[in-house]
């Protein structure tokens, strides 16, 4: 990069908009918190009404990506992450959202070259690197412990 | 008489004329400040279509179908379409120009197509090449975000920098005569990056370009910017554009209240939640044809400058890393009394 085009960058991000921090922050921890409030209070009742616990936290995973997925299809979940930012990204209805739109959107190139091979667009790099780090994880583990 | 004026401006000598001009946006163009001004208002984003592509197409043959129309045309009678848009290999330009039947010229220039299209169909018409010319270009929200950024429904949080594309699309006549608006200057812009990569703050990087193509353009034709009523970059946003009035101001040139933007004027930011304002080959094209050639028609504005500004990247040349490069291109219009 020369010097022009490094003077001009200081000029530009000078007068940039800064993103609002602290209000994404309350945001997130607002949404984020409710939604998993909601996913406590499914699974509080699972249990109290006597569902061994297993069970009860797969039914409640399954209920919340029920209502991620639903409520992308209505094309509300959109608006809950543009308020949200990353609390309606993390919880497992973001990761809905993150499935359900692809495979909304890409469905009109067909179920195989649209769905098919675009459904993991977002949620890919997610599971990717997810497997992977759970490998680095128990290898270190299994240096440290001897056990894997 | 050489019909060019310094570096790179071109200076028709028959001036071609403004015959006619179309708009057609989407619901939430309606609702913006110009609602009134847009001859056709669609109240759904898809249209009734399969696709955010049809509807995108749907948009742009009906801009042009109205456009020939005021003209009192046929398609027949039109010797050159010139279109472009943002999507992939122009689509949208190239299947409308299969539904029209004229020869076709496509164009790619992001953003700044509209400019392209005039300039080009200014040269055509003076050069003796034609005698009528439609020039278009559009854009859409859905189409844009599913190729540039993610799928539609996906839930992401928009930074203050990010623009919005326009739904919409705006298409001309150009003639050789008439009592409409005359295009008198051309200054064609250089591709300019200044190394800036963020594709959701586009206005920081196409503001240089607009800066150099409004400096240049003033140099060649010895004009002051008071000389303009008005002088209108095409979609440089809440971001791009005082910083392209800064631009200026640092090279001594200072503009006033005349100095504008396309993407400021469509839509309204406080209520619309549209970030830093609109973009899209659509913005420049619709407040063109449905704010500005109607000004002057009326002569409220009797000299324009409008100077459309392409950010010239794809979604390849990002994610590999490329800077974002811009350019703008200016057209005079002038209203005689």
């Amino acid at each position: 990069m020369n010097k022009q085009q490094k003077a001009y960058q200081r000029t530009a991000r000078a007068m940039q908009p800064r993103r609002p921090i602290l209000r994404n922050t309350v945001l997130a921890f607002l949404v984020g918190g409710i939604i998993c409030a909601l996913a406590q209070l499914f699974l509080s009742y699972l249990l109290s009404r006597g569902l061994p616990q297993k069970e009860a936290f797969a039914l409640t995973s399954g209920f919340m990506v029920f209502w991620g997925a639903l409520l992308t299809g209505l094309g509300v979940y959109d608006v809950i992450g543009r308020v949200g930012g990353m609390g309606a990204a993390l919880p497992i209805t973001g990761f809905a959202n993150s499935m359900v739109s692809p495979a909304m959107e890409f469905k009109r190139e067909g179920y195989v070259l649209g769905v098919g091979a675009r459904l993991f667009t977002v949620a890919g790099p997610v599971i990717v690197y997810g497997l992977v780090s759970a490998v680095v994880v128990v290898v270190v583990k299994w240096l440290l412990t001897g056990t894997p | 008489m050489s019909k060019r004026l310094g570096q790179q401006t071109v200076v028709f000598s028959q001036p071609p004329v403004i015959i006619s001009v179309a708009s057609v946006v989407g619901p939430m163009e309606g609702k913006g400040p110009l609602g009134q001004q847009f001859d056709v208002v669609k109240s759904d984003r898809l249209l009734g279509q399969k696709s955010w592509e049809l509807a995108e197409k749907i948009l742009c043959e009906e801009a042009c179908d109205l456009a020939i129309k005021k003209a009192g045309l046929s398609p027949q009678e039109i010797d050159f379409f010139l279109a472009g848009d943002l999507l992939n290999q122009i689509i949208t330009a190239n299947f409308s120009a299969e539904t029209l039947g004229v020869p076709f010229l496509g164009l790619f220039g992001a953003c700044s197509t509209l400019a392209e299209g005039l300039a080009l169909g200014g040269m055509l018409i003076d050069g003796g090449f034609a005698s009528v010319v439609l020039a278009g270009c559009s854009s859409h929200h859905d189409t844009a975000e599913r190729q540039y950024r993610y799928p539609t429904e996906l839930g992401v949080q928009r930074p203050p920098t990010a623009q919005w594309t326009v739904t919409g699309a705006g298409a001309t006549v150009v003639g050789t005569k008439g009592p409409g608006p005359r295009l008198t200057h051309a200054t064609v812009g250089k591709v300019i990056s200044m190394g800036l990569k963020d594709p959701s703050d586009l206005g920081s990087a196409m503001a240089p370009a607009a800066a150099q193509t409004i400096w240049q353009h003033l140099q060649d034709s010895g004009r002051s910017p008071d000389y303009y009523d008005v002088i209108a970059t095409g979609d440089l946003g809440a971001v791009g554009h005082p910083i392209c009035r800064k631009l200026l101001a640092d090279r001594g040139l200072s503009l006033g209240e005349n100095f504008t933007d396309c993407g400021l004027l469509i839509y309204d930011r406080q209520r619309q939640r549209v970030d830093a304002g609109g973009s899209g080959c659509g913005c420049s094209a619709v407040v063109y044809a449905a704010h500005f050639v109607p000004r002057l028609v009326a002569r409220e504005i009797r000299h324009l400058l409008l100077v459309p500004t392409g950010a010239l990247f794809s979604p390849t040349s990002w994610q590999q890393g490329q800077s974002i490069p811009a350019v703008a291109h200016a057209v005079a219009l002038e209203m005689l009394q």
